[in-house]
């Protein structure tokens, strides 16, 4: 409410001084600068370690942790070929895509049965004392307690994969919305009902408009989780995907194998995050409080 | 003209009792009052004496414990169009721009998208924000965000207007500055419009007609014509002379409740 006791009139702050231009440029280079150190110190530190892991390795001549530039040369194999010309030589496009496909086929099915399943929990009290202890009760119980289960649910292969991630994404979706929903402001509703706003039109206009911030934080935990899982879930048997890699670095002890697959993972997880933050800023551009 | 104004609500025994566990509020004792079309009614009381609550009730948000309220003969029983609520912290829709919250109300009625846009623009000129049409409400001042409540009501047709303590949050000056605008608009609209302050002078300022409540539970105690003509000079003797008539009587009835919370414990 304080920021509203202190909102200017109209006219005060219309009649802002001259050399506003003047101001917008000091402000632009110092963001320019901020965004230029925050680059610096974001990527120096993980520079600083791959020196630190090069010399360590060096150093204790461990046969067991190969050194930065063997995962690079692993790296360049993997994604261009030519150098060990085996079975993981070029691969890398094909590993992605069918990891990229299940963590968004996952995360996808957990975003269209969770917000609107959600958006109902929040709004309908009937639906939320059905539901509310059953989900109280499933949430607890990790993602990879069902491993077991959802192999005998769907056998060995991608679709065990495809529900554990839809299984690690659902519950901060649904969770998020129904937090979003229950946090909107009553008088919103008031608002719409007395312009006229009724029914399923107050769910399209109101409640999921007004839940979209909390929506988002929601997807974007649960798109964390989906590629957490999406190892844990192709690790049971499948032959392809990033997670696949990794278990078959293990079992033939090439561990520069594994540690290429765990950064593809991570920049993968990275990259994507990104976009999810690029897309949620844009779509609530309207929210003061958001931006991520 | 005002005796010959058509009845706009009409408030009968109104009264609401609110339960909460093994605790009863007895929110507003029978009400008794009717409203003419085009009125400007001042709704005046100390804290909790139940305005809100009143308000509330002719909106359609809350049902009477007993009694009954009707719009132009027709009784009232949930919100509806032709009531428009201002609310002191806005409530506007903050994913929609000024023009879309302005819009809200045609867009409900499913009109043409053209007609939707020609309503919006004509409403947004009406209350001076063709500049800021496209803004988001977080970037907004205080008052700009109170003239896009007024216009979103307007603009879905309602004929009248309940504003509780609308300019409650705003500084003197934009709060006088809205004053002056919502009674331009009030003349040029003819709505009905009960508005709830805290204010005397406010309500002096404003009012064809100053209800002043009292608590415990709440009721209406003293039903006011102010007969001033407009626009109204503050510091005109007239003026004053009211002013202090309508505060002797507020008061009057404060200080007995006053006491009562005194002697309580
Ligand atoms: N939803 C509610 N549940 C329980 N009690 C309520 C509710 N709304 C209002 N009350 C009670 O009813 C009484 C009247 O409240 P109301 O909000 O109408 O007062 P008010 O005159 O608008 O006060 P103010 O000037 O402070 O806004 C108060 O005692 C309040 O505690
Ligand atoms: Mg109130």
């Amino acid at each position: 409410m304080s920021e509203h006791v202190t909102a200017l009139p109209e006219a005060t702050r219309d009649a802002a001084p001259e050399a506003p231009a003047v101001i917008a440029a000091a402000r632009r280079r110092r963001d320019t600068l901020d965004k230029i150190k925050a680059i610096v110190l974001g990527a120096g530190f993980p520079l600083l370690f791959v020196v630190f892991w090069h010399f360590a390795v060096a150093y204790t001549k461990t046969k067991l942790i190969p050194s930065p530039h063997d995962v690079g040369v692993m790296m360049w194999d993997f994604t261009f070929g030519g150098i060990y010309d085996d079975a993981f030589s070029a691969t890398i496009l094909t590993h992605i895509w069918m990891s990229v496909t299940r963590v968004y086929g996952g995360f996808f099915l957990a975003a269209v049965i969770g917000i609107p399943l959600g958006l109902m929990i929040g709004r309908m009290k009937m639906l939320r004392q059905l539901l509310d202890p059953t989900i109280s009760l499933l949430r607890p119980i990790p993602v990879t307690a069902w491993l077991p289960l959802s192999m005998i649910f769907f056998g060995l292969g991608p679709k065990a994969a495809v529900f554990l991630v839809f299984l690690g994404a659902f519950y901060p979706i649904l969770l998020n919305t129904i937090f979003g929903v229950r946090s909107v402001d009553a008088r919103l509703f008031e608002a719409a009902s007395m312009l006229g706003c009724t029914g399923s039109a107050m769910f399209r206009e109101v409640v999921f408009p007004a839940a979209l911030p909390s929506i988002f934080n929601g997807l974007r935990v649960a798109h964390g989780f989906a590629w957490i899982l999406i190892v844990v879930g192709e690790m049971t048997g499948v032959p392809t995907g990033l997670g696949s890699v990794i278990m078959d670095g293990r079992t033939l002890s090439r561990t520069d194998l594994v540690i290429t697959g765990m950064i593809v993972i991570g920049v993968m997880g990275f990259i994507t995050d990104r976009i999810i933050v690029m897309i949620s800023n844009r779509v609530l551009s309207w929210s003061p409080q958001h931006h991520g | 003209m005002a005796d010959a104004r058509r009845t706009q609500l009409s408030i009968r025994g109104v009264t609401k009792r609110f339960v909460m566990g093994d605790d009863e509020i007895e929110a507003l004792a029978p009400v008794e009052v009717s409203i003419g079309s085009g009125e400007f009614v001042c709704l005046i009381g100390a804290s909790g004496c139940g305005k809100s609550t009143l308000l509330r009730i002719i909106a359609g948000f809350e049902e009477p414990t007993s009694g009954s309220v009707t719009s132009e003969g027709k009784p009232i029983t949930g919100p509806g169009s032709d009531r428009g609520m201002v609310f002191q912290d806005y409530a506007l829709f903050p994913w929609m721009t000024v023009r879309q919250n302005i819009g809200f109300g045609p867009r409900q009625r499913q009109l043409p998208r053209k007609e939707i846009d020609e309503i919006a623009d004509e409403f947004v000129r009406l209350v001076g924000l063709e500049r800021f049409a496209d803004r988001y409400p977080s970037q907004l001042s205080g008052g700009m965000k109170q003239r896009v409540a007024i216009a979103r009501v307007l603009a879905n047709n309602a004929n009248t207007l309940l504003m509780d303590e609308p300019f409650g949050a705003l500084d003197a000056l934009t709060r006088e500055q809205l004053q002056g605008e919502l009674l331009q608009i009030w003349k040029r609209t003819k709505v009905t419009i009960i508005f709830v302050t805290h204010s005397v002078e406010e309500a002096v300022m404003m009012a064809d007609r100053v209800l002043v409540m009292s608590a415990g539970p709440g009721r209406i105690v003293n039903d006011i014509k102010i007969d001033l003509p407009r626009p109204r000079d503050v510091s005109s003797p007239e003026f004053n002379a009211i002013r202090r008539d309508v505060a002797r009587r507020l008061t009057s009835h404060l200080a007995p409740s006053r006491a009562l919370v005194q002697a309580e414990p």
